[in-house]
């Protein structure tokens, strides 16, 4: 479904990724995991469109999406749970699911997916009219979930959906990528939680400072020596 | 007390006129953090399309405002586009400067075009009439004034409130990022905040020519800078701050000028400027947050 072939990218002087490459499945959960500045959120800003690859190519459901300004990739069916979730602080929760479905038409079939949002999230629900800036840290997780899922989205590109979350947060969280995935949204996960990301996950990629080090299906690397030692504490 | 009273309706009208200028100041830096110094003299080409209107086309003074908003959206978008949008990544002092560069240009370049004369508002554009109402002497071009400024704010509420380009334009200010990442096109968002604020300030141009009575090349710099005031008195970038800054400074003035001495009036509009500065520089609404890392 996406395949992203030996790009490199800059920042300034910077070499961030290496001719990497990867590949999502289509259906499946891929994650993408790896130390604090090894190119994890690069690679997912590189297929948003909104970080360049200097070279190198991005293939979306067989069309080059390399060039395609970042606007329009969402409408091309990906869309992204940034890091740090980024939802809007000073709107409503409402609102910011509206922004979901920015580039969608039929305000029936908005409103719909608006309540399925909520469905998945009651909590969200109660606080529907509340700014998004007040809601706790997981609301905001969940509120950026629920964004990205507002665009209808065949690949959701999540990163660091964990983070700064209590544990028992996390569990649930990751509960939910797998039950997005089961409806049939195929999921590239960028992670520095390896253990969670790899119990979820079918694939992995480990990258280390822009290259794609070790890859294989989920399940094995997590019991590779390798990672056990560099990912999982031991 | 009835003078008292009296001092407030006229400065309403005038505040309400500050209010729509400062509104652009405002909307502008929510969404690309720049002063655009050229805003006041986007008024004052929205006061000459009106004045034009009104003499050459010999229309009413509706049309006038409308034909001056719809001019200066353009010229705002295209302002946009040829001066900021090539800064757009660079430093803002760079984007600044440019502003200062586009007012002075706007400014000798009218000049050039029409001569630095006074232009007068034909008097059968707008016909004054006073009334008494309760002791109080209220002008109909007061009202026009203020009704016509209050409703284009009302608009402007339902448009960001309401309206998905209101709301886009709320998002991409507070994060251009996350905002592309919703498939909203950040240069579209832009180009229509500054056809909105152009659109505003030239029906602010065209009020001030019946309030006045008449229009000129510079006569934006004054009004311009204290609509800037206003919009840093009530938060720049928090748009009911401007609304009420606005009014704030219209009824200051009139208040300077009624009860002191209207020498004064632009001293104390710019010495509100130095004391919000120094007391609280986020504006009356906004926030004491330190810079944002």
């Amino acid at each position: 479904m996406l395949a992203v072939k030996d790009i490199d990218v800059y920042y300034g002087a910077i070499h961030a990724l290496k001719k990497l490459s990867i590949n999502v499945e289509q259906g499946s959960i891929v994650t993408l995991i790896g130390a604090n500045g090894a190119g994890k959120s690069t690679t997912l800003k590189t297929v948003s469109g909104i970080t360049r690859p200097k070279s190198g190519s991005i293939i979306f459901k067989d069309e080059d999406i390399t060039r395609v300004l970042p606007e329009k990739i969402v409408g091309r069916g990906i869309s992204q749970v940034p890091e740090g979730r980024r939802i809007f602080a000073a709107m409503s929760v409402i609102e910011n699911l509206e922004m979901g479905a920015f580039l969608r038409k039929k305000k029936s079939e908005i409103d719909e997916d608006i309540e399925m949002v909520f469905t998945r999230f009651p909590r969200l629900k109660e606080r529907r009219k509340q700014t998004a800036g007040t809601l706790s840290g997981g609301e905001q997780q969940m509120l950026a979930i629920g964004r990205a899922l507002m665009a209808k989205p065949e690949l959701m590109l999540m990163d660091e959906p964990s983070m700064g979350l209590a544990p028992l947060l996390v569990k649930e969280i990751f509960d939910i990528i797998k039950d997005i995935n089961s409806q049939g949204t195929t999921i590239l996960l960028v992670e520095q939680n390896a253990n969670m990301a790899l119990s979820i996950a079918d694939y992995a990629y480990v990258i280390e400072t822009g290259e794609i080090v070790l890859q294989g299906n989920a399940k094995e690397l997590m019991h590779s020596e390798e990672v056990k030692k560099a990912y999982l504490g031991g | 007390m009835l003078e008292f009273a009296q001092q407030i309706v006229n400065g309403l009208s005038l505040g309400a006129i500050y209010a729509l200028i400062a509104l652009g100041y405002t909307m502008v830096y929510g969404i690309i953090k720049l002063i655009n110094f050229a805003h006041g003299d986007i008024m004052m080409v929205g006061a000459l399309v009106g004045y034009f209107s009104l003499t050459l086309l010999g229309t009413n003074i509706f049309v006038a405002m409308l034909a001056a908003m719809i001019a200066c959206a353009v010229f705002g978008v295209l302002i946009e586009k040829i001066a900021y949008r090539p800064l757009r990544n660079s430093t803002r002092i760079a984007a600044l400067i440019t502003a200062i560069g586009v007012s002075l240009f706007l400014e000798y370049f009218t000049i050039f075009l029409f001569g630095p004369a006074q232009k007068v508002f034909p008097e059968t554009a707008f016909p004054i009439k006073a009334y008494a109402v309760g002791g109080l002497s209220i002008l109909n071009k007061d009202v026009f004034v203020f009704v016509s400024a209050v409703v284009l704010m009302l608009i402007l509420q339902y448009i960001i409130k309401w309206t998905k380009t209101g709301k886009a334009m709320r998002a991409v200010s507070l994060d251009r990022e996350a905002a592309v990442l919703m498939g909203i096109s950040v240069d579209k968002t832009i180009s229509i905040t500054f056809a909105i604020c152009s659109a505003l300030a030239a029906a602010a141009g065209v009020m001030l020519g019946v309030y006045y009575n008449t229009v000129n090349p510079l006569m934006g710099i004054i009004p311009g800078l204290k609509a800037f005031v206003a919009a840093v008195l009530g938060g720049i970038g928090i748009i009911p701050g401007a609304m009420v800054g606005g009014f704030v400074m219209g009824l200051l003035e009139t208040m300077v000028s009624g009860y002191g001495n209207s020498l004064y009036r632009d001293a104390v509009a710019f010495g509100v400027l130095i004391f919000i500065l120094l007391i609280k520089p986020s504006g009356i609404f906004g926030e004491d947050t330190g810079e944002k890392v």
